[in-house]
């Protein structure tokens, strides 16, 4: 795919539609496929992948287990190791090209402009060394001419900075001597201590309740702000979706499904995988004892993935499309009625009207009621 | 959080009755404590040494009556009995010992009188010398032999098992595997046998293989006697290390600090035995603080092939009639004492390695 986009429908929302590689987002993934040699066969873990994140922005990935988020994003830091993994497309940040890059190129990289942070920090911190050991040993690692003294300044400064309180005594703490707010705002000020221009948050609050999880999402968009970096937040909540994302992009059996703007895909979904996401979400100003609709049925395989749509033989609305079309045809990620900037993966004719009609009601009755009382009176 | 972790170590401890240093140094108090009960151990062990070859069927009377040259009466061995103070009870017999132990005491064995100093483990009814002597001389061949074989089988074993998980699952991997699997099923007696036939006798490699005391002023000649002895027993050893460290770096290896270490930007080696081996050793040197002290209890083989005065060939010579009992109780006890006192420097080490488990 060269840089004049050839395909319109395949536009990516918030990218310029300018041909100068100059105007492009900071991070631009492009039919990134990422597969698996596995003695069972080939694990197609993710295929054809495309999304794009400009700097002060946040994208959010969500999907369920096995859906790719992980797999891919590993794959910008060039994490997966060469010898298991087959991976094609192209990565580009800051417009260069990442993919294929030997590990010494990309070693700057990781770490340095690019950052990731891991959730569980408990396992993903060394348990063997003092917190403030392990960020000085990230910061001098892209600062070699750094003293041990000004690393150890360097991280004393990031603890301060993501909110822990002592950092200066903290600072010779292990791991395990920390909460697991507190931790994960350890793992944050590791991701951050070298200023990277994009960061890839893989479920960063997983493991933590509520409470704390609002203090890290706030926290992280925060230093956002500060830091005008990039942000891809992993997620299968959500809420933190809703709470951080500018753009989502909803990944289904290692396929986006589903692309655009965070408001745009919350409000107006068009993809009925998206539809059994939002449905499945508990809501506490429901009926307590009201069932949550949950998706029917597993993904299929990732060793023998379907010829036609991934979400065909658990989409209970497959038979509003013509013929055996889902089953046969892998639909293609287009943009449909709701702008050029909302893309989906789906044959239904006019899913918006689906949604409006069908699914609202079940998950918001009280808003499909103002909705359809405001179609009925613009009719 | 420190101020918490303050008050959970001070009521770890039972109120009252505590020295400060016990509540200042939460380490100091655990030292003290596994010391004292490493003491207890060696003490149960060697009562149970005592009272298993005393109360056990064979009079030790028995060799010092038949060796005396006249006709072993049951009446004279009565008399040999009581005079070694064998017709005593036996808490009372190891009361003696114990004290000999502390401040040293006369032996009597038939009509002969010995005066033993302490430390004393008794007079050798072969050699009708002091047992504390000949022990002093018998550890330090054993000692080298314990230590020259760990150093081998513990950097090539350890070695071998990080370079196979390093590459696991590639035909490196495969090969270093299985290299260490054939040498792992050659019989540890014939690898000895081998080894000596073949580099010994029939070649000049290692020509000079034996103990050569360092007391005779050529400590070269003393390192290459051993030298042999210790490579085969590290050898011998090493695919036990090999397959243990390889599973171990396996299972590091896969954890998320390594992916973190990675995505920090660290070069592979970094990443590798910085991050993967130091997280990794601990159970290794666990493993290795047991097997160590086995081996400073005696390596019988190797002694005995490669013709080392140590401790292993000293129990066996013991064991087999006329049996030397002091020898005997003393070269068992020793075994104890090294496996208990290891046991102590493993734990104690494991704090340091594992900070998670310091407070114990």
């Amino acid at each position: 795919m060269s840089e004049t986009n050839p395909h319109p429908t395949e536009a990516k929302p918030g990218q310029v539609a300018a041909a100068a590689s100059a105007g492009e987002p900071y991070l631009v993934v492009d039919d990134l496929t990422v597969k698996f040699p596995t003695a069972d066969g080939l694990v197609h873990a993710v295929s054809n992948l495309s999304y794009s994140v400009e700097l002060g922005k946040t994208l959010g990935i969500v999907g369920e287990s096995g859906s790719g988020k992980s797999v891919s994003s590993m794959a910008v830091l060039g994490l997966h190791d060469e010898r298991s993994a087959q991976i094609s497309g192209s990565i580009r940040v800051d417009g260069k090209d990442v993919v294929g890059l030997s590990d010494a190129q990309m070693r700057r990289m990781r770490g340095n402009t690019v950052a990731m942070i891991f959730q569980d920090a408990l396992a993903a911190l060394h348990p063997f060394y003092r917190v403030g050991a392990q960020l000085a040993e990230a910061y001098r690692i892209h600062h070699p001419s750094a003293s041990r003294k000004e690393a150890r300044k360097r991280a004393v400064e990031m603890l301060d900075r993501v909110g822990i309180p002592e950092p200066q005594s903290r600072v010779d703490d292990f791991p395990h001597q920390f909460s697991g707010g507190m931790r994960q705002r350890v793992m944050i000020a590791m991701g951050l201590i070298n200023d990277p221009s994009l960061l890839i948050a893989d479920e960063p609050t997983t493991a933590l309740d509520v409470t704390v999880q609002a203090q890290i999402l706030d926290l992280l968009q925060d230093l956002q702000r500060e830091f005008n970096s990039a942000i891809i937040m992993i997620t299968h909540d959500l809420g933190v979706i809703a709470e951080m994302a500018d753009d989502v992009l909803v990944m289904y059996s290692g396929r986006a499904v589903e692309y655009g703007p965070c408001k745009e895909i919350l409000t107006h979904p068009e993809m009925p995988y998206t539809w059994g996401l939002l449905s499945s979400v508990p809501d506490v100003s429901s009926d307590p004892n009201a069932r949550m609709i949950p998706i029917p049925g597993t993904p299929p395989s990732l060793l023998h993935p379907p010829k036609g749509c991934a979400f065909e033989a658990r989409c209970t609305h497959s038979d509003k499309v013509g013929g055996d079309l889902c089953a046969t045809t892998l639909p293609d990620m287009r943009a449909g009625g709701r702008g050029q900037t909302h893309l989906k993966r789906c044959h239904l004719p006019d899913p918006d009207a689906i949604f409006t009609a069908e699914v609202l009601p079940q998950i918001a009755p009280e808003l499909a009621a103002s909705e359809s009382n405001q179609s009925s009176e613009e009719s | 959080m420190r101020d918490d972790r303050l008050v959970t170590i001070q009521a770890g401890f039972p109120v009252g009755g505590r020295s400060p240093a016990f509540q200042e140094d939460p380490l100091f108090g655990y030292v003290v404590r596994r010391l004292m009960s490493s003491v207890l151990v060696i003490l149960l062990a060697s009562f149970a040494v005592f009272a298993i070859f005393y109360l056990g069927p064979s009079s030790p009377a028995q060799p010092v009556c038949e060796g005396s040259g006249r006709a072993c009466t049951p009446e004279r061995l009565a008399n040999i009995e009581k005079s070694m103070g064998l017709d005593k009870p036996v808490l009372e017999a190891y009361g003696t010992y114990m004290k000999g132990v502390a401040v040293g005491r006369e032996v009597v064995i038939g009509a002969a009188e010995y005066d033993c100093g302490a430390p004393c483990f008794g007079i050798s009814y072969g050699t009708r010398g002091e047992v504390t002597d000949e022990l002093k001389e018998r550890i330090v061949p054993t000692i080298l032999i314990a230590v020259g074989g760990s150093l081998v089988f513990l950097t090539v074993g350890v070695g071998i098992g990080i370079a196979a998980a390093a590459r696991r699952g590639t035909i490196g991997d495969r090969a270093l595997v299985s290299g260490s699997l054939l040498v792992s099923s050659v019989p540890y007696y014939l690898l000895c046998l081998l080894a000596w036939l073949y580099l010994t006798l029939k070649t000049d490699i290692f020509p000079t293989t034996g103990y050569f005391p360092l007391s005779d002023g050529d400590p070269f000649k003393t390192f290459t006697g051993l030298l042999l002895p210790c490579l085969v027993l590290g050898v011998a050893s090493s695919p036990v290390y090999a397959r243990y460290s390889r599973g171990q770096m396996v299972d590091t290896l896969g954890d998320d600090f390594i992916r973190t270490a990675k995505a920090k930007g660290l070069a592979g080696r970094t990443v590798l035995l910085k991050h993967g081996l130091r997280a990794a050793i601990v159970p290794i040197v666990t493993i290795f603080g047991l097997d160590f002290g086995t081996l400073l209890a005696g390596t019988i083989f190797t002694e005995k092939i490669f013709d080392v005065d140590g401790i292993g060939v000293w129990g066996l010579d013991a064991i087999s009639p006329p049996q030397d009992l002091p020898v005997l109780t003393v070269t068992v006890l020793i075994g104890a004492v090294f496996i208990v006192v290891s046991n102590l420097i493993v734990d104690l080490v494991y704090g340091v390695l594992d900070p998670r488990v310091r407070l114990g």
